[in-house]
């Protein structure tokens, strides 16, 4: 407790590192939260619409192409293109017209981190 | 009472602080909750996957009445002589082995108060959460002369299965020249397009192998989904074989005879070689006795969480629910299950579901290389689920035959995608 004192006493700025050290103890109280494997990301939960016909994570069989691992940047062009309608579709320039640009960017981020098998 | 001392201030204040992110009570019932789910198909299974991937604490038990699943969408390739009925069962080994435990037993009541749910062979199990996806039962009374006997001689086919069989028999041994006879229901029903895409490949089997023959659809309304790009396929592929009779026209089948094989309108009788009598329907009689569909026939549900409007800590899932503009398909239950899945973490968790999306794509198959489709997402307004878009939902008319030949690759390709996702 004196030790504390003296610490305060001699740091102007004392009140503000006790509120760091607040902020780490949240932050550390947090971390294991983050990890749960029940957290579901907004990419995550949007994704869960595609997988109905890309596959478990983005792994698909038969002519429907797997999307799994694929470049963020790569996914974002083709969805892009697809809502834009620009690019060759059977499905897929109907659906991107459900999607906001945020939600196309989770779904790309999502997708392009998923392990190719 | 413990002194206020500078650790447990911290700690204090590090709770309050986080507690908006914190589950309500962090008590036993938060890890291992039990999560019991009544119904075996594209609802139920998808929901128990969802929940055993994501979280590997949860105890799921799934009640299923029958040890094998046939899927009914890919059904009517079984009928057209595409598939055997093989390629479109499932057994339970794989839900199983992903640690989910199958009771093979019927569920025949919910105390949504006690939180159990009584099985037919005398066992209770309790819940923390329950979902119910019971499917459909038949209306037996809804058209005259049409009961469980009289679907042994004039199957319905709308629960795949024994009854997908033996309308499939029907057809090999019916000859040349006959008429097969089809009754549609007025909406809401299973699978709204199912039955024009099931007189598209009766009609493949006949042009192939009985190429005189007719089928007629008696129908109870007087448009369907999918409407124009049937008709342009039936006009391209099977000219003069099937023949359309809506409602207005006399289509609504009223009363049959079994033991001759007619239907009849309001002013015809059809005397038919094959009559598949597609009957009204509703949810599965358990939710009917838990009071989940209010005496409605389905059940009102929340749009993003589908818990119950009824009871609390139940969710209703698939054909079962009044979904909105969201048809009754396999792949919206899929994605209801997902949904649900979400919030039943985000409810153990004490969170909120992160918000997500619900689409149905439905694929409709007129011959082996020639299918279309109908893309819907679904938005939640005024406490329901309306169409994201209004506009070019389908196939456009006059799509090339390479366009129909990509749908029908992917319709197979979904069809093997959502299967492994339930049953691999």
């Amino acid at each position: 407790m004196i030790e504390r004192r003296r610490l305060q006493a001699r740091n102007p700025y004392g009140r503000g590192r006790y509120f760091l050290l607040q902020f780490a103890v949240i932050v550390l109280i947090m971390a294991p939260r983050l990890s749960n494997p029940a957290q579901i990301t907004n990419g995550e939960a949007l994704g869960d619409a595609c997988t109905s016909c890309h596959g478990i994570g983005g792994h698909s069989t038969g002519y429907i192409p797997s999307i799994a691992g694929v470049s963020k940047a790569t996914l974002l062009q083709e969805l892009k293109a697809f809502r834009a309608q620009s690019a060759q579709a059977t499905i897929m320039n109907r659906i991107a017209r459900a999607y906001t640009d945020s939600e196309l960017d989770a779904l790309a981020e999502y997708f392009s981190t998923r392990p190719r098998q | 009472m413990k002194p206020l001392n500078r650790r447990n201030f911290i700690l204090g204040s590090a709770a309050s602080a986080a507690a908006p992110f914190m589950p309500g009570p962090v008590n036993a019932a938060a890890k291992g909750a039990r999560v019991v789910v009544i119904g075996g198909g594209f609802g139920g299974v998808s929901l128990a996957r969802y929940l055993r991937r994501h979280d590997p604490t949860l105890a799921i038990t799934l009640i299923e009445r029958d040890a094998q699943y046939t899927t009914c969408p890919f059904s009517n390739f079984v009928l057209g002589g595409l598939y055997p009925i093989s390629q479109i069962s499932f057994t339970y080994a794989k839900v199983k082995a992903a640690g989910i435990d199958v009771l093979n037993e019927e569920a025949v009541n919910i105390d949504p108060v006690a939180k159990t749910v009584a099985l037919a062979g005398g066992r209770t199990l309790k819940f923390d959460y329950l979902v119910v996806s019971p499917g459909i039962d038949i209306i037996w009374d809804s058209i005259k002369g049409y009961n469980e006997q009289a679907a042994e001689l004039m199957p319905h086919a709308w629960k795949a299965g024994p009854q997908t069989s033996l309308l499939r028999r029907q057809l090999e041994s019916m000859p040349d020249g006959g008429l097969v006879v089809i009754a549609v229901p007025a909406m809401p029903y299973r699978c709204p397009p199912g039955p024009y895409e099931r007189a598209s490949l009766i009609a493949y089997y006949l042009k192939a192998n009985k190429p005189k023959s007719k089928i007629i659809i008696l129908d109870a309304s007087d448009a369907f989904i999918k409407q124009d790009l049937f008709m342009e396929a039936w006009h391209r592929l099977y000219p003069g074989m099937i023949e359309w009779v809506p409602g207005s026209k006399s289509g609504k089948v009223l009363s049959v005879n079994p033991s001759t094989l007619t239907v009849s309108t309001g002013f015809d009788d059809y005397k038919a070689s094959v009559a598949n009598i597609i009957p009204a329907q509703r949810v599965g009689a358990i939710a009917v006795r838990a009071g989940l569909d209010q005496g409605t026939g389905y059940c009102a549900i929340d749009p993003v969480t589908f818990e119950s409007q009824v009871h609390k800590g139940i969710y209703v899932l698939g054909d079962a629910t009044i979904a909105g503009e969201m048809p009754k398909s396999g792949f919206s239950a899929n994605g209801q299950a997902k949904a649900c899945g979400r919030a039943i973490l985000a409810a153990i968790a004490g969170t909120a579901p992160a918000p997500a999306k619900l689409l149905n794509i439905c694929y409709s198959t007129v011959e082996p290389s020639y299918a279309f489709s109908i893309v819907d997402g679904f938005a939640v307004k005024d406490d329901s689920l309306h169409l994201t878009f209004e506009d070019n939902r389908t196939t456009p008319i006059g799509a090339s035959d390479d366009e129909h030949s990509r749908e029908a690759q992917s319709a197979r390709s979904w069809y093997a995608n959502i299967t492994a996702e339930m049953f691999g």
